[in-house]
């Protein structure tokens, strides 16, 4: 089967700002997104995460240059403040005209 | 004083918390669900809003009147003096002095219902209004709060819309406001069918609290080892800030024609700081402010302070007020 290769961003983050990173990911070109909920510790210890609900794994399949427009907004804006991770890696996807 | 404070720290409300919180220091594997934590808060306060609203139609809009407007005076008065105290005093930054500030301005619901079945063991019923200044007092703390740490720091804020649908539509203010209109509306006749269950003097509602506060004495336990890291200041401002405050209530609620239960009430809620709608709030608006200082403050210290201690003082405070004690 024919596969079309792009880029997943995956962002670990405080459940407070669920709701506004999932409207600033569609703004910055991503198609969709999955959601999951989780627990974890990092170096801020497991502070911001005991406001309730439990962080929260966001995964958005998109073109390199849109992960690039996301990670280059999240930088900017979460990582001074907030619990935060964000990453990017390569997948191969069936389908590929639904990401892009 | 002794014997009121007794009866307190022996009720099922205060013993239940310290066993949550004794079963966190030795690391019990015992949690609650948190399903079941959800459904229990759920429950709470849908049923403070339906009982109130039920109670709230036998009022007249005289009988309210003053005391919504002191609840709002307080609801003014409270964010200010805390962020003053902490900033000036305190010599906290702004943001964690306007982040804290928000929660002290705000109210626990959790305490509210702990000094409500307190003063009504106490024989002294409160007015069946007060669910109402209950919500009044939620929201206009946590937003002259964020206005001074915003305006003061100069930073771009957050529209002022998506904080007011963020704390307007969180689930206390849904429960209890929309418990509050259909208990309103649904009438004596209807209430009689459900009142078994939703009755907040009754049986099931206060067994409900008992199991909801292992939780409450579960989170606060876990933010004992934070109490090290807020120092000093924070510990002391963590309980004379409420016993200001609730004096405060106390005293305005006794001068409003509030019953010694009702004023006590308004001493409580005056005291209490709120950690389920304030903390998502300060976080998203003030996220420089130092969470551990506000959740630890909130939730370890001036909780636990007004449930054992502080609610039976505000009412000593009322009764003196009223020239009774």
């Amino acid at each position: 089967m024919n596969s079309t290769p792009l880029k997943m961003v995956v962002i670990v983050a405080e459940p407070v700002l669920e709701t506004r990173l999932v409207t600033e990911l569609r703004g910055l070109g991503a198609k969709g997104f999955s959601i999951v909920e989780g627990r974890g510790e990092g170096t801020r210890h497991a502070h911001a995460t005991d406001l309730p609900g439990s962080n929260v794994r966001i995964e958005t399949i998109v073109r390199e240059d849109v992960a690039d427009r996301i990670m280059e907004h999240v930088s900017q804006h979460y990582f001074a403040n907030y619990s935060f991770i964000a990453y990017v890696t390569d997948v191969a996807v069936a389908r590929g005209e639904k990401y892009i | 004083m002794n014997e009121i404070l007794r009866v307190n720290l022996l009720s099922p409300i205060a013993l239940a918390f310290v066993l949550g919180v004794v079963a966190r220091v030795i690391r019990s594997e015992f949690s609650l669900p948190k399903e079941i934590y959800q459904g229990l808060s759920i429950y709470l306060l849908w049923s403070l809003g339906l009982h109130g609203g039920v109670e709230l139609a036998h009022a007249t809009f005289a009988e309210i009147a003053r005391p919504a407007g002191v609840t709002l005076l307080i609801g003014c008065i409270t964010p200010i003096s805390a962020y003053l105290t902490l900033r000036y005093l305190g010599r906290f930054g702004e943001a964690d002095s306007a982040g804290i500030a928000a929660h002290y301005g705000s109210v626990s619901a959790v305490t509210f219902i702990a000094a409500s079945t307190f003063v009504k063991g106490m024989g002294a019923e409160p007015e069946g209004f007060m669910p109402t200044l209950l919500t009044l007092l939620e929201s206009p703390g946590i937003h002259i709060a964020l206005a001074i740490g915003v305006m003061r720091r100069g930073q771009k804020s957050r529209p002022t819309s998506e904080l007011l649908h963020e704390v307007l539509t969180g689930r206390t203010m849904v429960l209890l406001v929309g418990g509050l209109i259909v208990g309103f509306l649904i009438g004596d006749k209807n209430w009689k069918v459900i009142e078994p269950f939703y009755d907040t003097k009754g049986a099931i509602f206060r067994g409900a609290l008992c199991i909801f506060m292992l939780e409450m004495g579960l989170l606060a336990g876990a933010r004992l080892g934070d109490l090290k890291k807020v120092g000093p200041f924070l510990l002391a401002f963590g309980m004379i800030m409420p016993l200001v405050h609730g004096a405060l209530g106390a005293w305005l609620g006794s001068l409003a024609g509030l019953s010694v239960g009702g004023a006590t009430m308004l001493g409580a809620m005056a005291a209490s700081a709120s950690y389920i709608a304030a903390p998502p709030a300060v976080r998203m608006t003030l996220p420089d402010a130092n969470p551990t200082y506000y959740l630890t403050l909130a939730l370890a210290i001036t909780f636990p302070f007004n449930v054992l201690v502080g609610i039976p003082i505000y009412y000593k405070l009322a009764l003196m007020a009223h020239g009774v004690a």
